[in-house]
């Protein structure tokens, strides 16, 4: 449910189709995740989770497997 | 831990000046060895100057780039194939800007460096945003213009970013009135250009009346267009608190060619480089270092640039070293003041026969 809902922010973010291989995504690694995208994302992802990330979250979210880790700490879950 | 992240690990402003001045010599001369190593132009430099960065005995004795250099130089570290953006200078008008390419390394370093120092004042929380300029700035992530890196910096600061201007650059004030109004009563973060913010946020508050008082300003650029029309930096914070009750505001000085190492102002006015980066004050005919209190040509110091060799650059600002390791500021170091631009003819002069500690150059 919440794995659905941070492809859904990446997708979003990036204009992702949703076969994608998401654990592939990196930061700067892919065209559309530049400097700009990256704070798309980060707005995607905290509109969708609610959640407020702070400046060395952002620093550090550089991948999907990323983005759960850090999700995880604001409690949410990625393990259902 | 290498000596970059344990610095960027460490409060900004705490390094005591006989300190800094170690830190200084070992990471420079380790990166003057690195780029001597991986830039051809830069290495031809040091043969024919006869750079020797190997017996420095301080920061001092190490070689400097004029900044001018990479308006007519592409001067690079890293292969081509590892180049991932490139930050290009706005420039004054008739004159090329300059080009600094960035590889993933060190456009991550820049990020983390800012955010060390920012969150120095600001904190880890990101207050909504507003940004004194249009959106349109941040088009075209291949090549970002100095204010597009310096606004898309500062992003990360804040949250649901308000972009106060439109593409032709005029104030859009119903929707800046409606934003205030919606974070009514928060703390917000304002950045933009000095004189951005005093040409329209000033005019703008004067107008809409909004308490700001718990709100931080912070703003950079650099104070030529104000200057003429004789506002200074009291003058800038005196309106400013006037007009919407903004008590913090903090001024940054900082360049497209060493981005991420800003020197931001303390709560005594005065400008402090962080712990990654210095300042050096020197003469503009001998090049000696000057003592405090001595106006002379600024050189910029910044243990961040890898993929191109700008951590030593001599700019084309005067400045004056006010004190060193000041109780008063709370922070530790070297306070400056910018007190303006060389002349014209002293850049020239500079960039042409800039004088490293062994030899002269003429421009190639």
């Amino acid at each position: 449910m919440n794995e659905k809902k941070l492809k859904e922010a990446f997708m979003r973010a990036f204009d992702l189709s949703p076969d994608r291989d998401f654990e592939a995504l990196g930061y700067r690694k892919i065209e559309a995740w530049t400097s700009v995208g990256h704070m798309r994302l980060i707005s995607e992802i905290e509109e969708i989770f609610d959640v407020m990330l702070d400046t060395e979250e952002i620093l550090d979210l550089s991948s999907f497997s990323k983005a759960k880790e850090i999700l995880a700490h604001h409690e949410i879950d990625f393990q259902h | 831990m290498d000596l970059m992240s344990r610095l960027i690990a460490m409060p900004p402003f705490s390094m005591p000046q006989h300190q800094k001045d170690g830190v200084m010599l070992e990471g420079l001369r380790e990166l003057c060895l690195y780029h001597l190593d991986h830039c051809e132009e830069y290495r031809r430099l040091g043969k024919v100057f006869d750079w020797n960065p190997a017996e420095a005995r301080c920061a001092e004795d190490l070689p400097w780039l004029p900044v001018g250099i990479f308006k007519t130089h592409r001067l690079l570290s890293v292969s081509e194939h590892e180049v991932y953006t490139e930050v290009v200078s706005s420039g004054t008008s008739g004159r090329r800007p300059s080009r600094v390419a960035l590889d993933r390394g060190t456009a991550d370093l820049q990020a983390r460096a800012l955010s060390s120092i920012m969150t120095g004042v600001l904190g880890k929380q990101r207050r909504p945003m507003i940004v004194i300029d249009s959106e349109s700035v941040l088009h075209d992530p291949k090549s970002f213009s100095a204010r597009g890196a310096g606004v898309l910096g500062m992003m990360r600061f804040g949250r649901r970013p308000f972009f106060a201007l439109d593409h032709q650059m005029q104030l859009r004030e119903k929707e800046l009135s409606g934003f205030l109004k919606e974070h009514a009563g928060e703390s917000l973060l304002i950045f933009g250009f000095t004189f951005m913010v005093w040409e329209f946020f000033l005019q703008a508050v004067r107008r809409l009346g909004p308490d700001l008082s718990s709100s931080i300003l912070i703003h950079s650029g650099g104070w030529k267009k104000l200057q003429a029309r004789a506002v200074d930096n009291a003058d800038f914070k005196a309106a400013l608190s006037s007009a919407a009750g903004i008590r913090r505001i903090y001024n940054f000085y900082g360049m497209a060619e060493q981005v991420g190492s800003v020197f931001l102002e303390g709560e005594d006015g005065l400008l402090y480089p962080p712990v990654f980066a210095d300042v050096v004050i020197r003469d503009p005919i001998s090049w000696r270092p000057l003592p405090p209190g001595k106006e002379g040509v600024l050189q910029v110091l910044s243990l961040i640039p890898r993929s191109y060799p700008g951590h030593s650059l001599m700019t084309e600002d005067i400045g004056v070293i006010e004190s060193i390791d000041s109780p008063a500021a709370g922070r530790l170091g070297k306070g400056f003041r910018i007190i303006g631009r060389a002349p014209e003819s002293e850049i020239r002069g500079c960039s042409d026969t800039f004088s490293p500690p062994s030899g002269r150059m003429s421009d190639e």
